[in-house]
């Protein structure tokens, strides 16, 4: 009898047929598209196209340790610095083209949506310019009002109608609108498990172990119109509601001590020792901004919903919104306290993160710490500052809970 | 007897505080993590104290070289051991301004000595001690002299340039062009305390505030920091011994369970 795989196993599994299927295409001469995280990608997946994903690629490049060599090449070329290092590992990337930890095709499309911040809009414009292909690009302004205004909802529904135009002239392909309602159902689905999954670290203890969160995002990112990446996460659900029922924690050696969030993205190049360092004072990041930020849901075929909710992730929204995000994040998971990962990269999360701290702690009493480093950048980061500023949290925690002792 | 031991960038300092949680000795060795700075300041401040090392019932470490000390009972965060400190040495202080070798730091506590909030510099060495060592050696003058050259100021020169790199590129410049010694290390003082000012508007201050670290000894500094600050800063004694007498009153409570 077959065994079940694991989510794990299945996570992996599909990862490397992802990377693999893309490769196989660009071999067979079909089209192959350069794609942002947060993209209407229900296009490209009801026409047949194989997708990859830079920012993906460039965090697993990170993660692998290799980032150095494309962030000094792009410098090279004469991109600052300054400029977010993702950007610079994969315009490094576009000229070595080749990774010993694994390589993407090079693109024959670009398909950019500006929600997640701007400086895609010049990194892909860049892409697309060099290398002589057609560039689809969403322009999503950012939404100063609390909630999406309307405009920007017709705005981004008729650059939806008008990239299916262009997608129809660049393949010479009729768009087909059944398969489209089929992708748009499926997208949904999946991100609804996503959702349900990640919502599981709502139990005390957490049966997900925060830094899992960084390796399964990976799929919702580049996979979230197939269904094998909805079986993922409803494996993933499984696994984890089993653990929650049997009182199981994030960890097999130890308790889950404190619960924390972490705001932005991970450090890729330092993840491990990053990660060894909150094991050791048992804090289990139990959730981000990140599960929300993928919960892109709207009903099947109405392409105003599907506009509003590409318009509506967390990056995309004004201040009161990340404010009131965060807040509630504290109030639903426990939180016991915050870590803000102070960016280099991100100008879009760094600039408010100062604001948002004083006023979520204004507003939840809970203690947090401001961490300098990047997500794929290793000379941004000093360990012995993360540790203090990490052991510095916990002791603050620990006067926390010690005060909030009531005896019965 | 109970030791707090604080192992800095460039400085090493122990304290010494007896069971009536008096402090016995302090020391203090500029030099600091990863030279012999640590173990001598041990050495040096028991002989002051003429006790041996059978006579320590508990040992706290704390700085940023606490983490490779191994000899100590536990080690804590400077933070929380500043906190400790100068609660411990002084009555209603609610902002602590730290500036060590290669970090500065405002801490605010609450009224019995409990972290309440803390920011701490960026990865760089703009408004901390380490930023006074580049200026001195580009002026010509010891970093002890600081304080009282800029006390014979007479004009403004600003500084700038937040990178220390950069900073000292401008001094330089700013010395070709005729500016005097006096002036210019008033304006790196102005510096660091207007970087202090941006992170004291961060974490919200209130008064009393007081200052700790090395970088305190220098009281020109302190004087420019009041002025931008707006307020005073009451010295707190032992400046530089404060995080590693936080430590020893740590010690002193773990051993005695207060903690």
């Amino acid at each position: 009898m077959e065994t079940k795989k694991s989510s794990r196993q299945l996570l992996d599994e599909a990862l490397a047929k992802h990377y693999e299927d893309a490769l196989t295409a660009k071999a067979a001469g079909k089209l192959v598209a350069w794609a942002t995280s947060i993209c209407p990608q229900e296009l490209l997946e009801t026409m047949d196209i194989d997708v990859v994903y830079p920012e993906n690629h460039a965090a697993a490049i990170g993660a692998r340790k290799g980032a150095l060599t494309f962030i000094e090449h792009a410098e090279g070329m004469g991109y600052s610095s300054d400029i977010c290092s993702y950007a610079r590992v994969n315009m490094g990337y576009a000229e070595i083209q080749e990774f010993a930890g694994g390589n993407i095709p090079m693109p024959d499309l670009i398909f950019c949506c500006s929600n997640i911040c701007n400086t895609v809009i010049k990194w892909y414009e860049n892409l697309a310019v060099t290398l002589n292909i057609p560039l689809i690009m969403f322009d999503m302004p950012f939404n100063h009002t609390y909630e999406v205004p309307e405009h920007s909802v017709k705005y981004m529904r008729a650059q939806i109608e008008y990239a299916i135009e262009r997608l129809e002239a660049i393949t010479g392909r009729k768009f087909d609108y059944e398969r489209f309602a089929e992708v748009m159902k499926i997208s949904n689905e999946t991100c609804e498990w996503w959702k349900k999954a990640t919502d599981l670290a709502v139990h005390t203890p957490s049966p997900l172990k925060g830094y899992d969160m960084f390796n399964y995002m990976a799929v919702i990112v580049c996979m979230r119109g197939k269904t094998a990446c909805k079986e993922i996460f409803q494996t993933w659900y499984e696994e984890m509601k089993e653990k929650a029922a049997n009182g199981e924690g994030p960890f097999k050696d130890g308790e889950e001590s404190y619960r924390v969030m972490w705001d932005g993205i991970a450090c890729w190049p330092h993840l491990s020792s990053t990660y060894k360092v909150l094991r050791k004072f048992g804090i289990n990041m139990v959730t981000s901004t990140y599960p929300e930020s993928w919960n892109i849901r709207y009903e099947t075929n109405d392409l105003d919903g599907m506009a509003r909710a590409y318009s509506s992730n967390y990056a995309n929204r004004n201040l009161n919104y990340g404010i009131k995000n965060v807040t509630k994040l504290v109030e639903d998971f426990a939180l016991e306290g915050i870590i803000y990962h102070s960016n280099r990269s991100c100008k879009l999360m760094d600039f408010r993160q100062y604001e948002v701290q004083r006023r979520v702690e204004e507003a939840t009493g809970v203690p947090s710490v401001i961490f300098d480093g990047d997500q794929t950048d290793p000379r941004i980061f000093s360990q012995g500052q993360y540790e203090t500023r990490i052991q510095a949290l916990v002791e603050m925690m620990a006067e926390k809970k010690k005060s909030e002792v009531t005896y019965e | 007897m109970y030791l707090g031991i604080d192992i800095g960038s460039s400085s090493s300092k122990a304290a010494i505080i007896d069971r009536n949680m008096a402090i016995v000795a302090t020391h203090v060795i500029n030099i600091g993590t990863g030279t012999r700075g640590p173990s001598q300041v041990i050495e040096e401040v028991m002989q002051k104290a003429n006790i041996t090392q059978e006579e320590i019932l508990y040992t706290v470490v704390t700085g940023y070289g606490r983490v490779t000390f191994q000899q100590a009972n536990a080690q804590i965060t400077e933070i929380s051991c500043h906190a400790k400190g100068v609660s411990y040495l002084m009555k209603g202080i609610r902002t602590i301004i730290d500036i060590g070798g290669q970090d500065a730091k405002v801490i605010r506590i609450e009224a019995d000595g409990r972290v309440k909030n803390f920011v701490m510099n960026e990865k760089c060495a703009a408004g901390t001690g380490r930023f006074l060592e580049v200026m001195a050696r580009v002026l010509g003058c010891d970093i002890s002299e600081l304080s009282d050259l800029a006390d014979s100021a007479t004009n403004d020169i600003p500084i700038s340039s937040v990178c220390t790199v950069f900073a000292e590129s401008e001094v330089i410049s700013r010395l070709a062009s005729g500016a005097s010694v006096e002036d210019v290390a008033r304006g790196a003082h102005l510096s660091i305390a207007k970087r202090i000012v941006g992170m004291c508007n961060r974490v919200g201050f209130e008064a009393d505030i007081t200052m700790t670290g090395g970088v305190a000894l220098n009281k020109n500094v302190v004087k420019v920091l009041s002025e931008e600050l707006n307020m005073e800063i009451k010295a707190a004694p032992e400046t530089q011994a404060v995080g590693a007498i936080g430590a020893a009153v740590f010690a002193y409570e773990r051993h005695n369970k207060q903690d």
